[in-house]
């Protein structure tokens, strides 16, 4: 019974959420597309040179002991 | 259970690609890089060759040609071997398949050296949401690694490597775009450096220790962590901070931390990033062994010591060709890009042995090296 007790307390408050959420309709965009020109200018870019990327994330896996969660892959070896 | 959940995160992929809504596919460009790393007694350099075309309105076809030349008297390679050469080559072939908001790509990387074979297959679908503020990627790779000695044609063993990544590049404001990254990688097989060797102490010995080869664990997972976060500036220069958490089941804990700006002035853009690494070391990793075999599992990779590295990099790129309709034949944009980063190494658990000092009185290693590129880009 206090175990049925403390999951309702936990689904409810979590159905409120939702439904509060459902009932703002659809997520409209906040950034309007004529409002994106700086987000559009090559400084911006998040990967402008995947070559140079990929080589230096190569650099750094061969010689750290962390690997991953940036966002573009590396491959093989070469850490002989 | 490995299994289920490869199949479980298929499932997802195809449940994310069929959801489809108009996405861009990537730029048609070509880079050609020169890369030349310099330290530690290590020189490796080569070229990287991308090529990007698109064919039709939904495909994009992407391949890249990348060799290292490897000279190494490395301070592992002086300490219990002898100098080498080497190359490793390195080839990819890729596509994207953009139907409405959805992007799907599949990607194949095979990587030889005389004693490293390694393939890789990846694949990861992307979703463009709420008015293209957001996109939801997923990806899984497989590896499949052959690892072979040079010393040794009879040596052959196996490493399987799988790769579970989800991504969410998010638009917060007029300003500023962010992404988020956690990814999940497995290793199955062999782990260790055929080559590398241990130290333990071992009184028979003049210098007071002796060497056995290292013995790792036949697995690993690790988690990483990375978000990232690019403003514009209220002048234009745009500036970026990012940090990635890492875990593995090798007790190394890492954090990362980057800061980048980025400077525009007439046809050129230059770009300062100053990068900080800090991790712990793996549970079995030791500088110095109480005698042989005195563990289960055993490495003295000097990557595993806990460690600290810097990271200064310049970089400078020159527009010599703009899109502004005077193309060069079918070429619509030009550009040269020359960089340098200062790389520096800390190693908080690793000897230097080669100082000759007597044992227990070595200094502790520290690497420096230089990394120089060098790449043209063209845009048709």
């Amino acid at each position: 019974m206090m175990m049925s007790n403390r999951s309702t307390g936990r689904i409810l408050p979590a159905l409120l959420v939702l439904l509060g959420l459902s009932a703002c309709g659809p997520i409209e965009p906040w950034v309007k597309p004529y409002e994106r020109d700086k987000l559009a200018d090559p400084i911006m870019a998040l990967d402008t040179d995947a070559v140079s990327t990929s080589y230096m994330q190569h650099v750094y896996e061969a010689r750290e002991g962390a690997r991953g969660g940036e966002g573009a892959a590396g491959g093989g070896c070469g850490c002989n | 259970m490995i299994n289920l959940r490869r199949l479980s995160f298929l499932a997802l992929l195809l449940v994310l690609a069929s959801d489809a809504l108009a996405g861009v596919l990537p730029e048609d460009r070509s880079d050609v890089l020169y890369h030349l790393y310099d330290g530690g007694g290590v020189e490796i350099d080569g070229p990287s060759i991308l090529v990007r075309k698109k064919a039709g309105k939904s495909l994009s076809f992407v391949g890249n040609y990348y060799v290292d030349m490897i000279s190494s008297a490395s301070i592992d390679v002086i300490t219990t071997a002898s100098p080498y050469t080497e190359e490793r080559t390195q080839w990819s072939l890729g596509m994207d398949y953009l139907r409405g908001n959805t992007t799907m790509r599949i990607n194949y990387v095979s990587s030889t050296e005389s004693d490293y074979d390694a393939s890789t297959i990846s694949f990861s679908v992307s979703q463009d949401m709420f008015g293209d503020l957001t996109t939801l990627t997923l990806g899984y790779a497989l590896g499949d690694d052959l690892v072979g000695r040079s010393d040794d044609p009879t040596f052959e063993a196996n490493l399987d490597k799988q790769t579970y990544s989800i991504g969410l590049t998010q638009i917060l404001t007029k300003n500023m775009i962010s992404t988020v990254n956690f990814e999940t990688i497995t290793d199955e097989g062999f782990l260790n450096n055929p080559y590398r060797s241990v130290r333990y102490v071992d009184a028979s010995s003049a210098v007071g220790y002796s060497f056995e080869p290292e013995l790792y664990p036949n697995t690993r997972t690790s988690n990483a962590l990375g978000i990232r976060a690019r403003y514009f500036l209220p002048y234009r220069a745009a500036i970026e901070g990012e940090y990635r958490y890492f875990k593995d089941t090798w007790d190394i804990k890492g954090h990362t931390a980057a800061l980048t700006y980025i400077h525009p002035w007439r046809d050129f853009t230059f770009t300062g990033k100053l990068r900080f690494h800090d991790q712990t070391g793996a549970h079995f990793y030791r500088d110095i062994f109480p005698g042989s075999e005195a563990t289960n599992f055993r490495g003295r990779d000097k990557e595993l010591s806990p460690l600290q590295s810097t990271t200064f990099q310049l970089k400078a790129s020159y527009e010599f060709l703009s899109d502004d309709g005077n193309s060069w034949g079918f070429l619509k944009k030009g550009k040269v890009t020359a960089s340098v980063s200062m790389l520096s190494i800390d190693y908080d658990d690793f000897s230097d042995l080669t100082a000759g000092a007597p044992l227990g009185q070595e200094p502790l290693y520290s690497l420096d090296a230089d990394i120089f590129q060098v790449f043209f880009s063209f845009w048709y």
